[in-house]
């Protein structure tokens, strides 16, 4: 029997899709911002902080590291609960999100980090510099653009991951597609379409980071 | 009403890993056998070849694992052809690793100074010639670390397949959990076994890094 495409099918449900856009564009946004700014806090605790706070955020990044998303995410969203911290699904969603991509985020900064010469240190002080102009405008800010395209990348996986929110009934693409495949059944124009937009997605976060360094990065700060 | 113990737990849990590993096992080795391939058809001569494995990559990265993994399992089984959740699982995460690991050996692979395909190609040697004699020997021992590095993305990859209906570690968790109503405990130690299972590989991977970066440092 030969598959019959019908794309007219899903037509009807055009909302439920775009709601689910702006669902996943929102956990991307809101995750990304919030888990990089996470990322930064623990790259610095791990390279420059207090040496008693290094155990505690080392540990952190290898749990994260080492675990899938979706165990965190359950965990969060089913096991927080039994301690008292009750989270709704997009909450849940979103600190999920953020835990993630602290972790991997903190790595990549780090990395970054750790490529400043340390000349760049005592520059910093010898202009009188407080210890947190020196890492804001010597170490963070030429960190970030050197790792801008990794962190990129980063965040492009991180939505991915975004797809998996869906069992836990966030009304994301995904769980549009879902919802669309049980009662329409059709699955292969479904998905194909699904899997359309997030490579969509993935093309123009790549655009907006690329302008978002652009912005961000107007001298070439870094000698390559 | 029948109580489970700690123990009970983690033994079902330990006994849907091997799920995991299995799965993973498969994944790696049918992926690392195609991403061989899609290596020789992305670094190769021929245009076309280039072009279709390049475009292959695009798809494979520039898409979540989850939709690849609905696709082959829902997709294929309107196709006409009786999909089980393995089946679905094995190919969609081999497809994908394929991808992965084949750009991953491309970065080892164009690594090697141009002067070693010049010298092979002087020899007279032809494409396969130079990959199997001059380059992937020499690639092989910078592809090591991120190689193994990648499985551990893989072990983790293997988690979205519980959402398919195969029953790994994932999955058992879930049912674990709707059977003793405490997923705080049950959650927490799928993911204590699955850092068993990821950490060694993350550490051997960043251990190798180091050890075969040594013959490196000095060029």
């Amino acid at each position: 029997m030969a598959y019959v495409f019908d794309y007219a099918a899903i037509i009807p449900y055009a909302p439920l899709i775009a709601k689910g856009v702006g669902i996943t564009v929102e956990l991307t946004v809101v995750g990304g911002v919030l888990g990089v700014g996470l990322g930064i806090a623990c790259a610095w605790a791990r390279s420059l902080g207090p040496k008693w706070l290094r155990p505690p955020v080392s540990l952190y990044v290898e749990m994260i590291r080492n675990t899938p998303f979706l165990i965190q995410l359950f965990f969060i969203f089913f096991g927080l609960p039994s301690t008292g911290l009750q989270l709704g699904e997009m909450q849940a969603a979103i600190l999920a999100m953020v835990i993630n991509l602290g972790a991997y985020s903190c790595e990549i900064i780090r990395a970054g980090i750790e490529a400043t010469p340390r000349g760049q240190f005592e520059a910093g002080a010898s202009l009188a510099m407080t210890r947190i102009q020196t890492f804001r405008h010597v170490v963070l800010m030429p960190a970030l653009q050197r790792i801008w395209p990794a962190l990129t990348s980063q965040i492009v996986i991180v939505m991915f991951g975004s797809a998996v929110c869906s069992q836990i009934a966030v009304e994301d693409i995904t769980f549009a597609a879902q919802f669309i495949q049980a009662r329409t059944f059709r699955a292969f124009e479904v998905y194909i379409l699904a899997t359309i937009l997030y490579l969509l997605l993935a093309l123009l976060l790549r655009q907006v980071m690329r302008g978002l360094g652009s912005l961000m990065f107007p001298r070439r700060r870094v000698a390559r | 009403m029948i109580q489970f113990s700690t123990w009970d737990i983690l033994r079902n849990l330990l006994f849907a890993a091997e799920w995991t590993i299995l799965l993973s096992l498969v994944a790696f080795v049918g992926g690392g056998a195609l991403g061989l391939i899609v290596l020789f058809a992305r670094t190769g001569r021929s245009t076309l070849l280039r072009r279709v494995s390049i475009l292959y990559i695009e798809l494979i990265q520039g898409t979540p694992l989850l939709m690849q993994l609905f696709l082959s399992f829902f997709g294929l089984a309107l196709m006409g052809f009786d999909v089980p959740p393995w089946f679905a699982a094995g190919l969609s995460l081999t497809l994908w690793t394929s991808a992965f690991l084949a750009e991953i050996w491309r970065g080892c692979v164009e690594a090697i100074p141009r002067g070693q395909w010049e010298a092979s190609s002087s020899l007279a040697m032809t494409y396969f010639e130079q990959m199997r004699h001059v380059v992937l020997p020499q690639a092989l021992r910078i592809a090591v670390p991120p190689t193994v590095g990648f499985s551990v993305q893989v072990v983790k990859g293997t988690a979205l397949t519980s959402i398919i209906g195969f029953v790994e570690l994932s999955k058992a968790a879930t049912m674990i959990t709707n059977a003793t109503f405490q997923p705080f405990l049950v959650y927490g130690l799928a993911a204590l076994v699955y850092f068993a299972l990821c950490w060694p590989l993350s550490k051997s991977s960043q251990i190798l890094e180091r050890k075969l970066n040594v013959a490196h440092r000095n060029h």
